[in-house]
C-alpha cells in the first residue's frame, strides 16, 4: 500500500521528468540529434500515456485518497485564479483571531460578484504550517459564517470549494469553540437567501469540511473525497490498525462515485486525463462550468424558495427502513 | 459501574463500593464523589418528565447497512438486544409539569450513541414536531459523533439536524439541549451545539475531538478538565451545569419561561 500520491505515482513521476529532459535537449538539439531523439520522446510520451491510461483508469478508493491529497492537485488559490476574476481576499473574523486555512472574500464569475470560500492547504512546509495543514480553527468558520452574512445581505450568490483533512482538533479550538463554530456556519449556510455552490476539490474531511459545504448544489470533482472519518481513524478504530487505511477506504465508500450513488451530491465533476493535477487549467474550467451550470437554475427561484429547497435536499438524505417487528 | 452483586456496584468514579437501593435513589450519582453514572434512555425519561407522560414515537426506524460496512449488522444487532430500541436516539412526546415537549433522548450503550441515518431522522423529527405542535424541543445528547459505519450517510446527519435547529430558530421555537456523559465529535458539531440554551451534566466528557487526537496536535501542556463540562463552561459555550437531582425543575422552569408565548 502506497502511503503517499508521490510514491503511488512513482514511475509515472519518473517517467515525465525524463521525457521532461529529452524534450528540453530536443529544444536546443541540431537536426541529426533531432532526428535520433525524436523518436525515444515519441516512445517516452506513449509510455506516459500508456501508464496514465492504466493507473487513473482504475482508480481504488484508497488511490483516490493520494490523489486527492496530492501535493500537486491544485488547492483552493489556484482555482479561484482560474476561475474567477477580481477576488478580493476578506480577513477578519472580527472576534478573536486571524485563520489562513479558511480564505474567502468577494469575486466574480464571469462578471456576476460571487463571494468564495474555501480551505487552503500549502505546498510547502512554510506554507502547510502557515495554512494549519487547511485544518480550520474557529476563527476560520466565524469568518466564513461573516462573509455568508454579507453575501446574503448583498444578494452574492455563495460559491465555498472544499479541501480539508479536518477541523483544527487543538486545545486552543477546543476552548474558543470548534464545534459551535461548525455546526453555526451550517446553520448560516441553511438560512442565507442566496444561492449557493460547494464543490469538494480534494479532501473532504468530516465535520471541517460539511462545516462550509452545505449548498443548493454539492459537487465533488472525479478523484476527490468526501468522509465521515480519515480512512487511517477508521482503521485505528476497527482493527488497531492505521496502517490498514486502504481497507477502510474502501469500507467507508468515501468516494465520488460513491457519494453520487448514495444521492449525496448532485454531480462528479470530470478532472482531465490524469487527474487535476497534471492540467490545473483544464480542471479549473471543467469546476467553472460546472458551478455556472448549477448556479444557472437557481437564480430563478426566490430566496425562501432557494432555502426550502437547500432543506429538502439534506432533509432527504438518510437510508433506513420501518421495521414491522418489535425488538 | 460494574456489578458486584445484585445488592451492591461500584462506582466508575471514585470505584467505591455502592449500594444498588441507594444507588438508584440517589438518581444513579454516586453519594461519594457525586459521578453522574450514564442513565439508559428509559431511566433518563423517568427520571425527567412527569410520570406517564411520554409517548413513544417512530420506534420502529431501524438502521440498514447502505454500506456493507465490516461487522456493522452484528453490531447492530447486537446494541437492539442490548438496549432493546432500534436506534441510539428515543424520541417523543412528553410533559413537564404539565406543559408539553418534544423530546428525544440518546442512550450511550447503543454504539456509542452514535449518530446514523435513524438518529439524524429521528432527532430532525422531533425538532419538526415541535415546531408543527409549537412545543419546545428538548434533547439530551449522549453520543461518541457520527457512526462511522454510515460512512458519508452519516456526516450528512450533522447538516439535516442542523437545518431542523434553524427552523425551530425560525418558527419561535425553544430548543434546549442537555450535555450528558459524553457528548462528542460530530452530534457535538451539529444540532447539540445551537441549542437556544445548553446545559450539562456535571463532569460530562464533552469535546469535539478525541482527547487523544487533540492531546497529539497539542506542544503545550494540556489542561487537567480538558474536554469537561467544566472545562467547556469556562469556554463560554456552555450555559449552566446541572445535577441530575435539579435538572428536572431547571428544564421545567426553562421550558415554561422560553415556550411561555407557545404555552400562552
Amino acid at each position: 500500500m502506497a502511503k503517499s500520491w508521490r510514491e503511488w505515482e512513482k514511475p509515472l513521476i519518473e517517467l515525465e521528468e525524463n521525457l521532461a529532459k529529452l524534450e528540453d535537449l530536443l529544444k536546443t538539439a541540431t537536426p541529426e540529434q533531432r532526428s535520433e531523439l525524436q523518436p525515444r520522446v515519441d516512445d517516452f510520451k506513449k509510455r506516459r500515456d500508456n501508464y496514465i491510461t492504466v493507473m487513473y483508469g482504475r482508480l481504488g478508493p484508497w488511490e483516490k485518497v493520494l490523489v486527492a491529497r496530492a501535493d500537486k492537485r491544485p488547492y483552493t488559490l489556484d482555482y479561484i485564479a482560474q476561475i474567477f476574476t477580481d477576488f478580493t481576499e476578506l480577513q477578519g473574523d472580527r472576534r478573536v483571531g486571524a485563520d489562513n486555512a479558511i480564505i474567502g472574500g468577494p469575486a466574480r464569475l464571469d462578471g456576476m460578484p460571487v463571494m468564495v470560500v474555501g480551505h487552503q492547504k500549502g505546498r510547502n512546509i512554510q506554507e502547510r504550517q502557515y495554512r494549519n495543514f487547511a485544518m480550520a480553527k474557529p476563527e476560520g468558520y466565524r469568518k466564513a459564517i461573516r462573509l455568508f452574512e454579507m453575501a446574503d445581505r448583498f444578494k452574492m450568490p455563495i460559491i465555498t470549494l472544499v479541501d480539508t483533512p479536518a477541523a483544527d482538533p487543538g486545545v486552543e479550538s477546543e476552548s474558543r469553540g470548534i464545534s459551535e463554530a461548525i455546526a453555526a456556519s451550517m446553520l448560516k449556510m441553511f438560512e442565507v437567501k442566496v444561492p449557493s455552490v460547494s464543490v469538494v476539490i480534494g479532501e473532504g474531511g468530516s465535520g471541517g469540511a460539511i462545516g462550509i459545504a452545505v449548498a443548493n448544489a454539492v459537487l465533488m470533482q472525479e478523484h476527490a473525497i468526501y468522509s465521515v472519518i480519515p480512512p487511517e481513524g477508521c482503521a485505528a478504530i476497527l482493527w488497531r490498525m492505521p496502517e490498514k487505511g486502504a481497507q477502510a477506504a474502501a469500507a467507508l465508500r468515501l468516494t465520488a462515485q460513491s457519494a453520487f450513488e448514495l444521492g449525496l451530491i448532485d454531480e462528479i465533476v470530470s478532472e482531465p486525463w490524469g487527474a487535476a493535477h497534471r492540467n490545473p487549467a483544464e480542471a479549473a474550467q471543467l469546476v467553472k462550468e460546472a458551478i455556472l451550470k448549477h448556479l444557472e437554475p437557481l437564480k430563478n427561484l426566490s430566496g425562501e424558495q432557494l432555502k426550502a429547497a437547500r432543506y429538502d435536499k439534506f432533509r432527504a438524505m438518510g437510508i433506513f427502513e420501518s421495521a414491522t417487528v418489535p425488538v | 459501574m460494574r456489578a458486584q452483586s445484585e445488592a451492591f456496584l461500584q462506582c466508575a468514579g471514585c470505584k467505591k463500593i455502592l449500594f444498588s437501593v441507594e444507588f438508584e435513589q440517589n438518581l444513579r450519582v454516586c453519594p461519594h464523589c457525586g459521578h453522574h453514572h450514564r442513565l439508559s434512555a428509559a431511566k433518563r425519561i423517568e427520571l425527567t418528565f412527569d410520570l406517564g407522560s411520554f409517548s413513544e414515537l417512530d420506534s420502529e426506524l431501524r438502521s440498514l447497512d447502505p454500506l456493507a460496512f465490516p461487522d456493522y449488522a452484528d453490531k447492530r444487532l447486537g446494541a437492539e438486544q442490548k438496549t432493546k430500541s432500534f436506534d441510539s436516539v428515543t424520541t417523543g412526546l412528553a410533559a413537564l409539569e404539565g406543559n408539553q415537549v418534544s423530546v428525544a433522548v440518546a442512550d450511550f450503550a447503543f454504539m456509542g450513541g452514535s449518530m446514523g441515518s435513524v438518529a439524524g431522522e429521528k432527532i430532525t423529527r422531533t425538532l419538526e414536531r415541535a415546531v408543527e405542535q409549537r412545543v419546545p424541543a428538548i434533547i439530551f445528547c449522549a453520543s461518541g459523533g457520527a457512526r462511522m459505519q454510515e460512512g458519508l450517510l452519516s456526516l450528512m446527519q450533522m447538516a439535516k439536524t442542523t437545518a431542523a435547529v434553524q427552523r425551530c430558530n425560525e418558527f419561535g421555537i425553544p430548543y434546549l439541549a442537555v450535555f450528558t456523559d459524553p457528548t462528542m465529535a460530530g452530534v457535538l458539531a451539529s444540532y447539540a451545539s445551537v441549542a437556544d440554551v445548553i446545559i450539562a451534566e456535571p463532569k460530562a466528557l464533552v469535546g469535539f475531538a478525541g482527547a487523544r487526537v487533540s492531546k497529539q496536535a497539542q506542544v503545550s501542556k494540556v489542561p487537567d478538565d480538558f474536554q469537561t463540562a467544566e472545562f467547556v463552561m469556562k469556554s463560554g459555550m456552555l450555559d449552566r451545569i446541572v445535577p441530575r437531582k435539579e435538572m428536572r425543575n431547571t428544564l421545567s422552569s426553562l421550558v415554561s419561561m422560553l415556550g411561555g408565548h407557545l404555552y400562552g
